[in-house]
């Protein structure tokens, strides 16, 4: 009987073992070799940005960016950093707290059908070009209500296209929070408004904080929808809401670098560096919030 | 069911997103009426964009009155607009796929997570700053160095080879706007693929597949429908981009790319553009053809959010920031 036993053909083994790995370690080798070369190239390309923006705007760096206004080819950058600065402030003032309350009910009242509806329209919101929402401010606010290029176009065109990112943090951060303490909160008779205004909001402030940092740095760096909305100033901005123009530090960048001047390019590269580094601080500094919170929710 | 007043005000508030969704599209379809009652929408497939002659006396033309000689074709616009946006998903799909791949699989988590900060920053960077380095680094580096001798081996093919341009045009354009797309496929790409079911790998492996067969042959595919629907949302904000391709597109009027380094020019950052001079057509009409084109952008973008969106949330997968 053992000797009816036929032995594993051999010979076929040592033929194909071979290939096989060949194979392997070629496409192996291959594919992590090319997802490294991808990442590198991102990582280059980052770095070439940061690195000449830093570069050609570093000469420039002087005092008297921050106290002279810009005139026709050169001059400092004054006015434009309030412009960028009140334009911000005032697209948050207008989105936050819309943006917050839209966000709770997304994800307090938010289950049925007319809340996932909402989700969706803001998400194609967020989608929308910023150049389409620019012009339409245009149409509507500067032109047929008649205030011209002004503070006010600005500031709520800009917190339109702010509105989808609040909401929809916002609603990711209050639906971390478990049902239970929703519940703890009625059975000691709190109201809707008392539970959110006093256990959810204050728990989440955090999280809430991030979206708002994110939203702060979206709004600096927009150019597109301001064009045609806030208009250009050289002058320091006098309050007036309406038929005001304002300046504002990303239309420097894209006006003065195609100005055949050098003071020109380097008053744009100091606008850059000015806007991309406050972007990137307000991004870091959300994110380390967030990762902070996180790792607080994790000790407990 | 009686609402408490608090509610009634939540929701009030909560109805201003899709309000201002639905006064965006209203206000620019009223506002460009007279410009569709003149075009129609055949004037994407005309290629003569005229403001017609400034200083004659107004004509009236279908009803509407317009300058003498005005023509408002956007052919041009259409193809710049759709081949630039095509060629930079063409560039970035790999980008992103492989930088997902070695950020999630080809290194240990804490490495990949910080080094993953990188290529999430890209995305924060001012669209104005990639058109500024696009302008003073990319173009004059490419027009000298890589352009030329491209051409030169590619001559074989008009679409590759041909005159090397000044730097600025469709391929310039395309590596700017596949930059920019790369952080949102990248990392939508790479928390699916943190998200991908352990065992799926683990089962892989035990069939003797290496680590890099596991990821392509089986956590990749499960992703299919999440990278098309990121890809059709990284091509929305494409085609949607302005600052960065007015500044490295060479803005070409009326001039159909003839190969992949002619200048040309795409409907957004022709609407930036334009405006001014539009303004000078006292009938208005250039304005409000302007506003047209705004709205045939302003429909392509909500359709293919909805696209994307639709194919994302089939799968489960809801994208957060």
């Amino acid at each position: 009987m053992v000797n009816d036993l036929q032995e594993p053909n051999q010979t076929l083994q040592p033929l194909r073992k071979p290939l096989i790995s060949l194979r392997r370690y070629l496409g192996d080798g291959l594919g992590w070799g090319l997802s490294t070369l991808a990442f590198l190239v991102l990582t280059s390309a980052f770095f070439s940005i940061i690195g000449n923006v830093f570069l050609r705007a570093l000469p420039v760096l002087h005092l008297n960016l921050f106290t002279e206004i810009t005139n026709g080819i050169g001059g400092g950058l004054k006015n434009a950093i309030e412009g960028t600065a009140i334009l911000s402030l005032g697209s948050i003032l207008i989105a936050a707290p819309i943006g917050i309350a839209a966000g709770i009910y997304l994800s307090e009242h938010g289950a049925g059908k007319w809340g996932s509806a909402l989700r969706f329209l803001s998400d194609v919101l967020v989608g929308l070009p910023s150049i389409v929402l620019g012009y339409v401010g245009y149409i509507t606010m500067v032109i047929y209500l008649g205030w011209q290029f002004s503070v006010a176009a600005g500031i709520i065109t800009l917190a339109v296209m702010l509105l989808p990112y609040i909401t929809r943090t916002t609603e990711l951060a209050l639906r971390r929070i478990p049902d239970t303490v929703r519940e703890a909160g009625y059975a000691l008779g709190a109201g809707e408004g008392r539970i959110v205004f006093q256990i959810l909001l204050p728990g989440t402030s955090s999280a809430i904080m991030t979206g708002i940092f994110y939203a702060v740095a979206l709004s600096m760096g927009e150019t597109a929808p301001l064009l045609y909305t806030a208009g250009w100033s050289n002058y320091m901005w006098h309050g007036h809401m309406t038929k005001e123009p304002i300046g504002y530090l990303t239309y420097v960048v894209w006006t003065f670098i195609n100005e055949p001047f050098k003071e020109s390019h380097m008053l744009a590269f100091a606008a850059a560096f000015l806007i991309t580094f406050g972007v990137l601080i307000f991004i870091l500094l959300a994110r380390w919030i967030l990762a902070r919170t996180q790792r607080k929710l994790g000790g407990l | 069911m009686k609402f408490s007043i608090f509610r009634i005000s939540l929701i009030a508030t909560a109805s201003l997103l899709p309000l201002s969704l639905l006064a965006i599209i209203v206000f620019l379809a009223l506002y460009s009426w007279p410009a569709i009652q003149y075009n129609a929408f055949h004037f994407l497939w005309i290629n003569d964009w005229n403001l017609g002659n400034l200083y004659g006396n107004p004509i009236t033309q279908h009803g509407q009155q317009i300058m003498p000689g005005a023509h408002y074709g956007i052919w041009f616009l259409v193809v710049g607009t759709l081949s630039s946006s095509f060629i930079a998903l063409l560039l970035a799909l790999p980008l992103g796929v492989g930088s997902a791949i070695f950020l999630s699989e080809g290194l240990p988590r804490t490495w990949g997570t910080l080094l993953s900060l990188f290529v999430d920053l890209l995305a924060s960077i001012p669209s104005v700053v990639y058109g500024l380095w696009g302008y003073a680094v990319l173009v004059p580096f490419l027009a000298k160095h890589v352009y030329p001798s491209m051409a030169h081996i590619l001559s074989f093919n008009s679409f590759f080879g041909g005159q090397p341009g000044t730097g600025y045009g469709l391929l310039t354009t395309s590596i700017v706007l596949a930059i920019m797309m790369v952080p949102l496929i990248s990392s939508t790409l790479r928390e699916t693929m943190n998200m991908t079911d352990p065992a799926l790998k683990e089962a892989g492996r035990s069939l003797g597949m290496s680590r890099f067969q596991v990821i392509w042959h089986i956590v990749l595919p499960n992703l299919r429908t999440v990278l098309m629907g990121v890809s059709i949302l990284a091509l929305g904000r494409a085609l949607g981009e302005t600052m960065a391709v007015l500044m490295v597109s060479g803005n070409a009027l009326n001039y159909l790319p003839d190969n992949i380094y002619s200048p040309i020019s795409t409907m957004a950052s022709f609407i930036a553009s334009q405006l001014d001079s539009a303004l000078q057509d006292p009938t208005g009409m250039a304005v409000r053809a302007l506003s047209e084109i705004a709205l045939v952008l302003l429909l392509i973008a909500v359709i293919v959010n909805i696209v994307a969106r639709l194919m994302l949330w089939k799968r489960g997968y809801i994208h957060g920031q």
